[in-house]
């Protein structure tokens, strides 16, 4: 064979950013706001643990507690228009885009009170008016209706995004790899975002991923793809924003992967045999994501310990408001039964 | 403040459970997160996480004790800064007493009609010689020694899926196998359902037994292309050259108020398909006897299992090696007025339904068809031919249903011996919903299979 001269190399391929992209700079209200949004997501997850453990939930729950400046660091940096879908780990994210804790509480204890008039449960919540479509129980399959999210705001010629969260575990369905290549393809402005929170169920990401960083698995497609410290609501924003102007700007896909973790079981039935309890209380004492803000709105003086007291006195409130609807709210009418299979007319 | 600690439910099927372990003792101090004690479920052993901050000052139940009923108080909790001295004393517990406790919250039941302990004497298996000695053994158990048993006997027998191994099965189905075959034959495999049903399809073409586990039966349907198209065809294209001697078994049908997308019956859907045997069994002995069938057949078995059986106890025949035959109902009940025809966990609503109807005068006769395809309608017909009416129950839609089917084939084949029209009683053709209420209404229950043989025996 004669030797061939080495090929000229291929155009650069969008590669794994070493470089981390900017922190947000917040201002103090921004401080505030992130706080309480993530302190109203735990304190709702916290009651619904409660309440399942009482009885009053059926069937799966899985909480987001540990996770809730993904999705607060996520949403605060999209506007109208945008759409967003996940999997069955979704109420923080609900709670996120400003829908009534009652309304989520009421889904979950199947009342006609709840976002899905009681039909759906913990894991099939939607508010499409506010560009939320669901709450998914087949894992990976978010990732394609996301991107013919992205393909309608593309179809529309609007500057909008599509937003499509998938797991550690999720990112592993062979869907996950058709749906990147059609968004590399047509240019889809769909932003990935990998919630990795090191586990799917009780199988780590090294035993379950040939390539563990899960940012890069979208190199093969040239979609660009960062790593985000997925406990600092200040990284999650500044990474998103960017991803966000990507988007908008007519580049295509974008894949973010947020290091993160979840606190609890996978749903309410985990034996957690697969982890250690010091691996969850290490995570606990020194990476927790209010944790975090809380110091910096000590440090700032934007309030003081007991103003702290005072959000969280009245985070709870709204919470204990929400689970006191959710009881009172009565059950679906028995026509529900067969209502919505079919759009009349 | 005291906080009562409840037992909590832990699952959507567990009932009571087990108190297994305390973590904490009277006067310790928790915060949120901390585990306090250890309960076994229907499922696992789980450890339970306090919320709020505090104090124990009782533990009412005391360790080792079993079937606390869900909403029972555990134990009492104080917050800071209270004034403990003001509490109560703490109550010393010992395990033979367990403390009495306030009344504990009904726990909810499962919605999907509780599977029912046969009553009716089962009309003797013609497969299992008389006289053999029984064990009682739960459904979980059963399927599981299927598979140990199957695998001690050949090396080419592995089991995958997701959690099957270190995690001991999503549904402990596979507890233990981990431990006795080592990873190199249970295999987790990450969450890529249509890949391993590939896989394994592929491991079968080239020998191998693969028995590929799906959490659920819901998640195989990212996999049904490999099924179909790759595990039942392939035999037949080749010419007979290739064989797929593989099963795929898992979950199916509603669960407990699990959601539309997690409580689908795909019997029909699978047993559509020629080139695949589907086995739907109801007692644990029919699950161990035919589970060993479907892994020593060789063709492409879709074994469909009921997870509100898992943990029902049943006896069975305490035979070395118990192997059912694929394609044969069982007349699980004599009658001579109504036949009636079920599957898999709707057999225990169709006893329940003669024992109702029985009251009533009415005789009926309970076939369970074990195999969906292929499908042994000459023992229904055999029925009808007596009893000259019929009911077909099954949880899972009524169009295109294997009742439907079943239906069809009386029309064609036993039409003369018949007296009323075949009726079939199927869940209500709606996705599942999730409301406790919602979902009681669109399940088979024992009450609507009841009404069906009344009706098609004109005595309403
Ligand atoms: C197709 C499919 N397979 C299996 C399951 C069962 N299941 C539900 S969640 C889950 C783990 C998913 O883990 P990950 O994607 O990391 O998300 P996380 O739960 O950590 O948020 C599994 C295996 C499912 N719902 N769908
Ligand atoms: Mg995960």
């Amino acid at each position: 064979m004669p030797s061939k001269k080495p090929a000229a190399k291929p155009a650069a391929s969008p590669r794994r950013r070493s470089v981390k992209t900017a922190h947000f700079k917040p201002s103090n209200d921004d401080l505030v706001d992130f706080y309480q949004q993530m302190l109203l997501i735990r304190r709702f997850e916290e009651k619904a643990g409660q309440m399942y453990g009482m009885g009053l939930i059926g069937g799966f729950c899985h909480l987001y507690i540990g996770q809730e400046a993904v999705v607060t660091g996520v949403q605060t940096a999209l506007k109208d228009g945008d759409s967003v879908i996940t999997g069955y780990r979704e109420h923080g994210h609900m709670l996120a885009l400003g829908c009534d804790p009652k309304s989520i509480m009421a889904e979950l204890t199947g009342r006609s009170g709840g976002c899905s008039g009681g039909k759906g449960g913990s894991m099939h919540m939607f508010d499409p008016d506010k560009g939320f479509y669901g709450g998914h129980g087949i894992v990976g399959a978010q990732a394609s209706l996301g991107t013919g999210l992205g393909f309608a705001a593309k179809y529309r010629k609007t500057d909008n995004v599509s937003v499509a969260y998938f797991g550690d575990g999720a990112s592993n369905q062979g869907q996950v790899y058709e749906s990147f290549n059609m968004a590399r393809i047509w240019n889809l402005p769909v932003i990935y975002i990998i919630e990795n929170n090191q586990y799917a169920m009780g199988t780590s990401v090294k035993r379950a991923s040939s390539e563990v960083e899960l940012c890069r698995r979208g190199e093969s497609f040239r979609i660009p793809g960062e790593q985000v410290d997925g406990m600092d609501v200040l990284a999650v924003r500044g990474a998103m924003d960017k991803a966000v102007k990507y988007c908008r700007e007519g580049n295509g896909p974008y894949i973010l992967e947020m290091k993160t973790y979840r606190y609890r079981g996978h749903s309410m039935s985990d034996p957690a045999k697969y982890r250690s309890k010091d691996e969850v209380k290490k995570m606990r004492a020194e990476r927790d994501c209010i944790d975090q803000i809380k110091e910096k709105i000590l440090d700032l003086g934007i309030t003081d310990e007991a103003g702290l007291k005072a959000w969280d006195k009245d985070i709870k409130s709204r919470v204990a408001d929400a689970a006191s609807f959710a009881q009172e709210s009565p059950e679906p009418a028995a026509e529900e039964l067969y209502t919505n299979v079919y759009i009349e007319g | 403040m005291a906080i009562e600690i409840n037992m909590p439910a832990l699952s959507p099927t567990m009932e009571t459970g087990t108190l297994a372990k305390w973590m904490v003792k009277v006067g310790d101090t928790v915060e949120s997160g901390d585990v306090i004690a250890e309960i076994e479920t229907d499922k696992a052993t789980m450890e339970v996480e306090v919320v709020d901050e505090g104090t124990i000052t009782q533990i009412l139940v005391a360790e080792g004790t079993e079937d606390v009923p869900v909403g029972q108080v555990i134990a009492i909790l104080v917050e800071e800064d209270e004034d403990l001295s003001a509490m109560p004393v703490p109550t010393a517990v010992t395990a033979s007493a367990p403390a009495s406790a306030p009344a504990a919250a009904p726990a909810p039941a499962p919605n999907v009609p509780a599977p029912v302990a046969a009553t009716s004497v089962a009309v003797s298996d013609p497969a299992i010689p008389s006289g053999t000695e029984m064990v009682s053994i739960t459904v979980r158990e059963a399927l599981r020694d299927a598979m140990a048993e199957e695998m001690r006997r050949d090396p080419d027998v592995f089991i995958m899926g997701e959690e099957v191994g270190e995690y001991q099965g999503a549904y402990k189905v596979t507890q233990g196998l981990l431990d006795e075959f080592g990873p190199d034959r249970v295999i987790d495999t990450p969450i890529t359902e249509h890949g391993f049903a590939g896989l394994g399809a592929g491991a079968a073409f080239a020998g191998l037994k693969p028995v590929i586990e799906f959490m659920t039966f819901n998640f195989a349907m990212q996999a049904i292309d490999h099924i179909i198209n790759s595990a039942a065809k392939t035999h037949y294209m080749s010419g007979g050259l290739v064989k797929c001697p593989i099963v795929f078994r898992g979950p199916n049908g509603a669960a407990s108020r699990v959601g539309a997308q997690h409580s689908q019956n795909y019997a029909a859907w699978y047993a559509s398909v020629p080139g695949l045997k589907v086995i739907a069994p109801y007692d644990a002995a029919d699950c161990k006897g035919l589970l060993k069938a479907a892994i020593l057949d060789p063709n492409p078995v879709v074994f469909l299992e009921n997870e509100l059986m898992y943990g029902e106890s049943f006896d069975i025949p305490d035979l070395p090696d118990l192997v059912l035959p694929i394609g044969k109902a069982r007349i699980f009940r004599e009658g001579s007025d109504v036949t009636i025809v079920s599957y898999s966990i709707t057999v225990g609503q169709a006893l329940k339904a003669a024992d109702m109807l029985a009251e009533q005068g009415i005789s009926a006769e309970v076939i369970d068809l074990r195999t969906i395809r292929p499908l042994d309608i000459e023992t229904v017909i055999e029925s009808v031919k007596k009893t000259n009416r019929c009911v077909i129950a099954e949880e899972g839609w009524p169009q295109c249903s294997v009742a439907s089917d079943i239906s069809a084939q009386l029309m064609e084949k036993a039409f003369d011996w018949l007296d009323a029209p075949v009726t079939r009683v199927n869940s209500v053709d709606v996705p599942l919903p999730y409301a406790d209420n919602l979902e009681k209404a669109a399940v088979v229950t024992a009450e609507k299979i009841v009404q069906a043989a009344k009706a098609v025996c004109y005595s309403d």
